[in-house]
Formats: structure tokens, C-alpha cells, sequence
């Protein structure tokens, strides 16, 4: 790990594996340093922005040096079930790429507990890691023009669920009904960096 | 109610206050007015607090009808202002009474003018601010024609008129910056930035992007992937391409390409209002970059 400079009131720390960005982020999560301003999870990083004159960069900075980040606290951690009709259009490329049958990639993604390693893209959309090994594939070479909201996709290490009308190349394995942004609520986002995450099947 | 007719917009008109910063792990932007010291002047001068909500104006050409009596002020550039066709001038609060018709005219430098009206305006807030956010399409939608605009209770009174001289946009700027986390994925980045680079038409809230000599990556960092990882505002991003973005109020709030250098805070109104074709060059006052 190593601290980056990142303009005046910033630092990034460059993390070695996403486990280690999560847990980096759950420590300074469940100890909630005073003038930490924005605190971003990123793939392999951590931004972490103070308010100007707090002293919170050093502050988190100490935190961290001291920190057990093979055994992140997981008090703060909050477990969010998703229901998901796994009707996607690239369900069927995906089993074949898998090698499998389209149950076996509704099991395996239905069996595993994610967690929500940061967000991007558009407001609410959480990149959840923890994906199966055999659902790990590669982008759509054409992006989507439109994917539809709610629908459930999976790229790479992640998986994930477009929380509005957007262009996008995951592929599309299922679709759920929850609602994943919404400005006017409190929190906006159903999930948030650190969260876990299990999909259920509706059929 | 209170409120402000919207009779004409000019190329684009936005209500913002100071944003909804604290929300980037959401995944949502800081946005926010992008010149801030000129709305906070605004609000100042009709005696609002200085978050209040206003109207961010591009290029002018906003024509409003006060529904009821009410303070305005204009504040950014320099430019033109009238009620019912009657020159009154930018940077000083300026009484409607109920029926007048208030016009900004473009600016001849910079591009945003900020309108502040007594009790600011009073849209129903989204995530703790009434900004429009262009990227997330979070806030209210761009003032069109026929919108009414409820404003809330005065809170103050008028003040500081007399002192106020508006800054003339400059059509070249030198900016200072701080090294960003990836600065050393560059061959000279200092050097680099210190060119001349140019404001393209294709800038807007949530970035200006320039054109000039293409930044170069360092030996071993020509085809590097980088995994995505936060922004913020004042981040110069370097695309493939070598021309850098420097990312604005409505800025993505995590990213895929390296970051060289951080535009000190003290400089984003100034950007704020560099228009396309604007001279830029980025000085940095630190002598050893990221190794």
C-alpha cells in the first residue's frame, strides 16, 4: 500500500488487491475520522478528501499504519437481498462461455455473497466483487445502447445492476424490480461501498 | 407565491446552489455552481445567506418576469443588465416590482452569470441541494420558457453594492496545479503541462477539455490499464489521446485514466468562465513530482 499525492486537500492510497481496498475503506468506515469530506473506494484505492485545515489526511493516515487489514471490522456492513428474474438476453452466451447450463449460472450467481466494492459510472451503481470464477467474462464487444433499468449484469471480476436507462456492454444475465437510486430518498442508493449483496431468484 | 416567470433562457440556464458534496461513493457528483465566489457575491448583494439557490447562466440572454416584488443581482463578468429595457448594471441589487421584466445580455468575457434573487430560488431540493448535476441529470431540469420559479421568504437585507468591481475574464490564464496520484505515469509532466493548451467547444460542467501537444506516457506506462479510481473537481485527466480533461463540478465521480496533476481550488472560478479558444498553462510550484 501506498499514499499518493492527490492535490491539496486529497490523498490516494493505492491498495494491493480490491480485498485490501475494502478493507482499508471499512476501517476508516467504523473509526469515521472527524473533516473526512469524501471518502471513494476505487478498484484498487482509496480517495480520501478532508476538509481544509481538519488535519483528517494525517489523522487517517495514522489510522491505517496501525490497522489490521487482514481482519477488517465488520460491524458497519449492512446485507441487502436483491430479486432477480434471470431472463437476460446474454444468458444464454454466458452459460456457453461458462461451459454450463443457464440453472448452473443462475445457481452460481445466486450462491454467492458480493460486496459492494465501490461505485461509478452513474449515481447508485455499485461494482460488486465476489463473482464465481466461471462468470467472469468479458465485455460485450458492442456496447448496448440502451440497457434497460434494473437489469442485472456482470463484467470482469463484477457484477452489477444499472440503476437507470443507460448505454452499457456488461452482459445482461436477469433483471430485478428494486430501485437502486433515488435522489429523494434517505440514503439515496441502495448500496453503498462495503455492503453485501445476495441475489435471489423469482424464476 | 413568490416567484420568477422565465421568459427567455439563452443557450442554457441552471438553477445551483453550493452542490451536494459528500456523496462521490454513491457515485454522484459534487456539482454545484462552478463559478462560487460569484454566486455567493450574488446572494450577498440581495441578502440571502450565500448558499442560497440561483441561476447559472450561460452566455446570457435570460429574460425573467418578477411575479411579485423582489431583489436581483448579477454578478460573474461584467455584463449587461436591464429592467424593461432600462440599463441598470451587473454587481448591484437591483428592486422589480411586480410585472418588471429583468434581461441579462451576453457577456463579452467569460461565460457564466449568476442571478441571485431575495429568498432565493425555492425548487424542491434533491440530496440536499437544488443544483442541476448535467452529467447524473440529478436536480432541477434546465429554466425553459414558461417555467415559474417559487422563490422562499426574503431573509436580509440588500448589501456591499458600492465596493463590488467584476473581473474581467482573462483569454489566458496560468493556472497552478499540485501533482495528481499518477503523475509519474508521465515523461516530463510538469514540462508537459507548462504548454500552451486551448479551450475546446467540446467543454462543459463536467469538464473542460483542451486541446495542444499530447501529454506522453513514461516508459512502461504506455499500454498500462488503470484500474478505475476516484476524482475530483480540478483533476486533469489524461485520456489515450494525450489531451487532458480538466474535470469541473459535474464530474464522474470515479474514472479509468490516469490523473497528472490536481488544479488548486483557488483557480476553479477562473476556469469557470475560460471559454472555448482560452489560453491555459499549468504551473506547478513543487519541484519533485510523484515517484
Amino acid at each position: 500500500m501506498r499514499w499518493r499525492a492527490y492535490g491539496e486537500h486529497a490523498a490516494l492510497l493505492d491498495c494491493d488487491s480490491l480485498t485490501r481496498t475494502i478493507a482499508a475503506h471499512a476501517t476508516i468506515a467504523a473509526a469515521r475520522p472527524d473533516g473526512v469530506a469524501e471518502l471513494v473506494p476505487g478498484a484498487r484505492s482509496l480517495l480520501v478528501v478532508e476538509a481544509p485545515g481538519s488535519g483528517a489526511l494525517a489523522a487517517v493516515r495514522e489510522l491505517l499504519s496501525g490497522a489490521d487489514l487482514d481482519h477488517p471490522p465488520e460491524g458497519e456492513s449492512r446485507e441487502i437481498t436483491l430479486d432477480v428474474t434471470y431472463d437476460g438476453e446474454d444468458l444464454e452466451l454466458v452459460a456457453q462461455d461458462a461451459g454450463v447450463s443457464t440453472e448452473d449460472v443462475v445457481r452460481l450467481h445466486t450462491a454467492a455473497v458480493y460486496t459492494v466494492a465501490f461505485t461509478g459510472f452513474a449515481p447508485g451503481f455499485g461494482y460488486l466483487t465476489g463473482l464465481p470464477e466461471p462468470l467472469r467474462q468479458p465485455r460485450l464487444s458492442t456496447p448496448r445502447t440502451r440497457v434497460p433499468p434494473g437489469s442485472v449484469g456482470i463484467a470482469g471480476e463484477f457484477t452489477g445492476v444499472y440503476p437507470r436507462v443507460s448505454p452499457g456492454g456488461w452482459r445482461l444475465i436477469g433483471h430485478t424490480r428494486a430501485v437502486l437510486f433515488d435522489p429523494c430518498a434517505d440514503p439515496p442508493a441502495l448500496l453503498a461501498p462495503g455492503d453485501r449483496v445476495r441475489f435471489r431468484s423469482t424464476g | 407565491m413568490r416567484a420568477l416567470e422565465v421568459l427567455e433562457t439563452g443557450p442554457l440556464a441552471l438553477v445551483q446552489d453550493l452542490g451536494r458534496p459528500g456523496y462521490a461513493h454513491l457515485g454522484v457528483p459534487p456539482s454545484g455552481a462552478l463559478d462560487v465566489p460569484a454566486l455567493k457575491l450574488a446572494n450577498r448583494l440581495v441578502g440571502n445567506d450565500e448558499a442560497a439557490a440561483g441561476v447559472e447562466s450561460l452566455l446570457g440572454g435570460l429574460r425573467l418576469r418578477a411575479k411579485t416584488s423582489c431583489t436581483i443581482a448579477v454578478t460573474g463578468p461584467p455584463v449587461a443588465v436591464s429592467v424593461d429595457g432600462r440599463a441598470v448594471g451587473s454587481h448591484a441589487p437591483v428592486w422589480l416590482a411586480p410585472g418588471q421584466v429583468a434581461a441579462i445580455g451576453a457577456p463579452v468575457t467569460g461565460l457564466r452569470c449568476y442571478l441571485a434573487v431575495s429568498g432565493g430560488i425555492a425548487v424542491e431540493p434533491e440530496l440536499g441541494s437544488r443544483s442541476r448535476d448535467v452529467l447524473s441529470e440529478i436536480g432541477p431540469a434546465p429554466l425553459r420558457v414558461g417555467d415559474e420559479l417559487p422563490l422562499g421568504p426574503p431573509s436580509g437585507v440588500p448589501s456591499g453594492a458600492d465596493v463590488v468591481l467584476p473581473a474581467v475574464a482573462s483569454s489566458e490564464l496560468v493556472v497552478p496545479v499540485e501533482p495528481g496520484p499518477r503523475a509519474h505515469w508521465f515523461a516530463g509532466p510538469a514540462a508537459g503541462l507548462a504548454q500552451t493548451w486551448t479551450v475546446t467547444a467540446e467543454s462543459n460542467r463536467v469538464g473542460l477539455r483542451l486541446d495542444g501537444t499530447a501529454l506522453v506516457r513514461e516508459d512502461g506506462y504506455a499500454e498500462r490499464e488503470l484500474p478505475s479510481e476516484g476524482l475530483l473537481t480540478g483533476a486533469i485527466q489524461v485520456p489515450p489521446n494525450g489531451l487532458p480533461v480538466v474535470f469541473l463540478a459535474d464530474h464522474p465521480t470515479t474514472g479509468g485514466y490516469p490523473v497528472v496533476a490536481v488544479v488548486r481550488r483557488a483557480s476553479l472560478p477562473a476556469l469557470a468562465q475560460a471559454r472555448p479558444g482560452t489560453l491555459l498553462r499549468f504551473h506547478s510550484s513543487t519541484r519533485v513530482w510523484n515517484r
